[in-house]
């Protein structure tokens, strides 16, 4: 009798576990990464004795070694880079001096990037109307933004302004500016000299360092000016600016009749968009499943109305 | 023999337990931007609490879906951050010339101002003299407040779930 109260007790207690483990572990760490769960292991293993310290710090280094993606490059550095990327675009083009325009698109600007999936970015996102008849578009890394009077011109609508910053903020988040700086570069500069702890450089690594950065500054300049990113690349941000404006609570058809009213406006063979950008007619074919038939956007008056007086003079 | 085997399995089971909440409540991050908001709800619509700067340490209290509660400044304020604004590593200011030990690796560790930096900007702006870097200041001087964008999204009857999961 005794004897069967505790096998009962035995069963009651490795179906706790049981539940536990199957239930609970992933609950409480759901969200963390293999990295968390090997250091809480290693942590354990160290302070029970089963293994020594230094032989806890190989095993999480490893792991996080293999964990490690894409470019070592921090948000300061992606920040230094980006705001090169567009001082030299400012020297193609010249801001357009209209407050209204500008602190429009910068309010809606913000209030997209805050929906998206990377709302923080070292220096923030900044937004600039560029004086220029040229349909385009260009996203400096880290998140300076900006956009020509021509391509505002194609936007007849806030959604249509908003599918248009939100497609760059999708370049950003992505990081495609930073994707298109050769990588061997890259390793050299951050690896040879970006290692080194020093917080004021010695002229001769100032001197490479600064050759490595223009090199990788002229790299970003060259895809987002000259040839443009992939179709892929475009996807992406299409992708994201569908999510962007249904997170906000814009119609995403916006970013489709945007891309049929460029479809008019663009030259085949124009040294613009259409030269940097897949034609709008493939770009709708990709995000169509995306978007689905449902459209259920307000159309809001006060929208329309601010849209007209930012654009007055477009 | 078998109340030893049931007092090792309970032992082990709240052993799990513990070390399973005291390292997920206890841990380090920074914040891995210039200026970071911790405000009262997972939202950018809340309320600003406090502004952190660029390194400060913050200690994760809980998760919910791209917005982590924090404590900050030793505890004198709690509040959620947008997961995009930290980083699991720590970030630390580079001293003279000193090279980092070679225990450290940058998955633990990031050096501010390492790389390109202010210092190689400069050298650049010596080289390139006629590079437009004073639009690029003037276009960062152009800040939007949060009162802004909320009375943008009340105005435009805009519905934003950003951020939240």
């Amino acid at each position: 009798m005794k004897s069967d109260r505790k096998a009962g007790i035995m069963r009651a207690i490795f179906r706790f576990m049981t539940v536990f483990f199957t239930i609970f572990l992933p609950l409480i760490w759901g969200c963390k990464t293999l990295n968390t769960i090997t250091d809480i292991g290693t942590s354990v293993a160290v302070s029970t004795g089963v293994i020594s310290e230094t032989q806890g710090d190989a095993i999480s280094k490893t792991t996080k070694a293999v964990a490690k993606t894409f470019e070592d490059i921090t948000p300061e550095q992606e920040y230094y880079i980006g705001r090169t990327v567009g001082a030299m675009i400012m020297n193609r083009y010249k801001a357009y001096e209209n407050s209204s325009v500008n602190r429009y698109v910068n309010v809606l600007g913000q209030t997209l990037a805050q929906a998206s999936d990377m709302p923080e970015t070292y220096g923030g996102y900044h937004f600039l109307v560029l004086d220029s008849s040229e349909i385009n578009a260009f996203a400096a890394p880290g998140g300076l933004i900006f956009v020509t009077r021509g391509l505002l011109r194609c936007c007849k609508s806030e959604g249509a302004v908003a599918a248009v910053l939100a497609h760059e903020i999708g370049h950003v988040q992505h990081q495609h500016g930073l994707q298109a700086i050769d990588k061997s570069r890259l390793t050299t500069a951050l690896t040879t000299i970006g290692t080194q702890a020093a917080r004021v450089y010695g002229p001769k690594e100032l001197s490479e360092l600064t050759s490595h950065f223009e090199d990788a500054v002229s790299d970003v300049i060259s895809t987002m000016v000259n040839s443009g990113y992939s179709r892929s690349f475009e996807r992406q941000a299409d992708q994201a600016s569908v999510k962007i404006l249904k997170n906000v609570g814009y119609s995403p058809q916006a970013l489709v009749d945007m891309l049929n009213v460029m479809d008019q406006q663009l030259k085949p063979g124009g040294l613009d968009f259409a030269k940097t950008h897949p034609s709008p007619e493939s770009r709708i074919s990709d995000i169509k499943g995306q978007i689905g038939e449902t459209d259920v956007s307000k159309r809001s008056a006060h929208r329309n109305k601010r849209f007209m007086a930012a654009m007055r003079n477009i | 023999m078998q109340n030893k085997w049931i007092r090792w399995i309970i032992l082990a089971a709240l052993g799990v337990a513990v070390s399973g909440s005291l390292a997920f409540s206890g841990e380090m991050m920074s914040v891995r931007i210039k200026q970071g908001q911790l405000r009262s709800a997972p939202t950018f619509l809340g309320k600003i609490l406090v502004t952190l700067q660029y390194r400060d340490r913050v200690s994760v209290l809980e998760q919910k879906g791209d917005w982590l509660h924090v404590s900050a400044h030793g505890g004198k304020f709690r509040g959620w951050i947008h997961k995009s604004a930290l980083t699991e590593k720590k970030i630390e200011l580079a001293s003279g010339n000193e090279t980092v030990g070679h225990t450290a690796t940058t998955d633990e560790i990031a050096l501010a101002g390492k790389g390109f930096n202010r210092q190689v900007e400069e050298e650049f702006k010596a080289r390139n003299p006629n590079i437009r870097f004073d639009a690029i200041d003037r276009m960062e001087k152009l800040q939007v407040s949060q009162s802004d964008i909320i009375r943008f999204i009340k105005q435009g009857e805009l519905s934003p779930q950003g951020g939240e999961s």
